[in-house]
């Protein structure tokens, strides 16, 4: 992908500022309050004393008069959610590092070794992408539950690559074609293995690539709720976005301050790392549909 | 693409069977496949055979099913509770994936324009994409709440409405509701994908268009959408499909209600075969998704193939 706009300067200094502002900003401006604003409304319900909450008469709604942090305390010490959010990061973690190790080997025969059918193969797995999680769930909770899997953290462990590896080899794929061939032939000649070729060569010259499948690959698997939904059944078991839902709420009565404190806690965490490598989860999203 | 350089003189000196075969490219790449092959056999494709089949028995939870033949379908076919989720996924996958497009092109083009803090605006834009989606559905759940929902409070306040809007309760406000959250989370995704087809555009076909006096309007109809259809098509294929098989945000916010209003085909599914425990007749309901994603993907693929013989594409 080349990015020109740098280079260009167009023709933009021939805009008043007014007629940009109209054109440019205030549209900007409003789409980005309608997406921003619901995460407004998540931190102002986290820190909302229930008092406030609930009486718009008294109180602006838009306002917190009176800080608080008893939903978080409440949330953190009077449910499940520490082993929730433990168990988020156990399955979010094992489970991307078990798809980037076979998606890295993968790809590698796949764009490099070229073996009899490798092209099939690749077609394959892209297909593999386009199936989705809820096609899936139900035989994939018959065969979670016939291996002794169910209810426990290995049973997301194993089916979450399902869904990262075809995206993280498909990913893989394209990154490995950008380096050169002439790269491995040298090495190949200076008489190195294929397993030293793909760890002293291919992968540090593609390390940005599996940084982009490995970021995506851990905020997809913090997301992912109906296989969590479908095979945890006790809550010690379960994953923030499942233990918020169903747990949080006690037949008519939502606990509305923890729900949100559930909700703004469970984000902070993949939103720190998103935006310490916003580049590179672009690259990863925007990398996988141009193939 | 290039020949590989076999090392000959190698395979001469070291000739046992194992280290040849380590030689051969063909059993290295087998060796290769092994990890990802595994997993996706065993928890994609088996279970991918395994839903057709459950699809046509009376598998109950906890108790093998017996072979029934399109027996599911049939009884299907007369429930309008599954009739009704057919159209709510069209009506859902339809308008929120039209609205998405329109506001996600219209988002990328503002974000290509020359901006302060660019890279900064476009990171925040990103952040409705990146929250786990059931999180950022508790937000809209109490958005729309029946007695503090925060739009009903500032419509009143404004003077535009007298009571409050009963948005999850009635049928239709239900469907918009869940539309306008399929739409905050999509738009995201669509503006960024196709900014990014945006910067692939060389400035110089613009400038050339301005030189013979082409109009914004003619410049975008000529210039931009040609060039970006390739990846609109891709992009759209994606939120369609993501779309259609949606199951976090109607699940978190409506749970199918109000009655049944709101249910999707996969909502459906999950309350017939995990809630209600007939895992065949729930398989058989996510069967029934199939043709349509297969419609939406060939359909998009062909699309493609088009749009690159116009432009004098190879493939």
């Amino acid at each position: 992908m080349t990015t020109t706009d740098d280079q260009s300067v167009g023709m933009d200094y021939l805009e008043s500022f007014p007629r940009k502002f109209l054109r440019v900003y205030l549209p900007l401006g409003l789409i980005i309050f309608f997406l921003l604003f619901p995460f407004y409304w998540m931190a102002v319900a986290t820190f909302k004393p229930d008092a406030e909450m609930y009486d718009y008469e008294k109180y602006n709604p838009f306002w917190i008069l009176h800080p608080t942090l008893e939903h978080i305390k409440k949330l953190f010490f009077d449910t499940d959610y520490p082993l929730w959010m433990w168990n988020t990061v156990i399955v979010s973690v094992s489970s991307t590092c078990i798809s980037l190790f076979a998606s890295v080997c993968a790809a590698y025969a796949i764009e490099r070794l070229r073996y009899k059918g490798s092209r099939y193969v690749g077609l394959a797995i892209f297909l593999g992408y386009l199936v989705p999680p809820s096609i899936l769930f139900i035989p994939l909770a018959a065969i979670v539950f016939q291996l002794g899997l169910f209810d426990g953290n290995l049973a997301l462990i194993l089916t979450y690559p399902t869904f990262l590896i075809p995206f993280c080899t498909w990913l893989l794929m394209g990154y490995f074609r950008t380096i050169p061939y002439e790269l491995e032939e040298c090495a190949l000649i200076d008489g190195a293995t294929r397993i030293q070729i793909l760890t002293k060569i291919t992968l540090p010259l593609s390390l940005p690539g599996v940084i982009s499948a490995g970021i995506f690959a851990f905020t997809l698997s913090w997301n992912e709720f109906i296989y969590a939904l479908t095979f945890i059944s006790s809550s010690e078991n379960k994953t923030i976005p499942v233990g918020a839902i169903t747990e949080l709420v006690n037949g008519d009565v939502y606990h509305w301050g923890a729900l949100m404190a559930a909700a703004l806690t469970g984000s902070v965490p993949v939103v720190i790392l998103y935006s310490f490598f916003v580049e590179y989860y672009v690259s990863a999203m925007t990398g996988a549909v141009k193939e | 693409m290039a020949v590989m350089a076999e090392p000959v003189a190698a395979q001469v000196k070291r000739s046992s069977l194992w280290t040849r075969a380590f030689e051969s490219r063909h059993f290295l790449g087998a060796m290769f496949m092994v990890p990802a092959i595994a997993i996706l056999i065993l928890f994609l494709a088996y279970p991918l055979a395994l839903g057709f089949w459950l699809g046509m028995t009376d598998t109950k939870i906890g108790g093998a099913g017996r072979f029934i033949g399109f027996q599911n379908f049939v009884s299907l076919s007369k429930d309008s509770v599954f009739w009704l989720s057919v159209f709510n996924t069209i009506f859902y996958t339809v308008a929120a994936s039209a609205v998405k497009f329109a506001i996600g092109l219209y988002l990328a083009l503002l974000l290509n324009e020359r901006l302060p803090f660019k890279s900064m605006v476009r990171a925040i834009v990103l952040l409705p994409f990146v929250v786990p989606t059931v999180l950022s559905a508790i937000a809209f759940w109490w958005i729309y709440d029946s007695q503090f929902s925060i739009i009903s409070w500032v419509l009143i306040k404004a003077g535009l409405i007298t009571h409050y809007i009963d948005f999850l309760g009635d049928p239709w406000n239900a469907r918009w509701s869940v539309v306008a959250a399929n739409i905050w989370r999509g738009v995201p995704f669509v503006a960024i994908t196709l900014l990014a087809g945006l910067q692939t555009i060389s400035p110089s076909l613009y400038e050339a268009a301005n030189l013979d006096g082409a109009t914004n309007l003619q410049r975008f109809r000529h210039i931009t959408l040609p060039m970006l259809s390739p990846i609109i098509a891709v992009v759209m294929t994606f939120s369609v499909l993501m779309t259609f098989t949606d199951f976090q945000l109607i699940y978190t916010i409506t749970r199918g209600g109000p009655i049944n209003a709101t249910h999707l085909m996969a909502t459906l599914s999950f309350q017939r075969a995990i809630t209600g425990g007939n895992l065949g007749e729930g398989a058989a309901i996510s069967n029934a998704m199939i043709p349509f994603l297969v419609a939406a993907i060939l359909l998009s693929f062909f699309g493609l193939q088009r749009s690159r013989w116009q432009q004098g594409g190879r493939d």
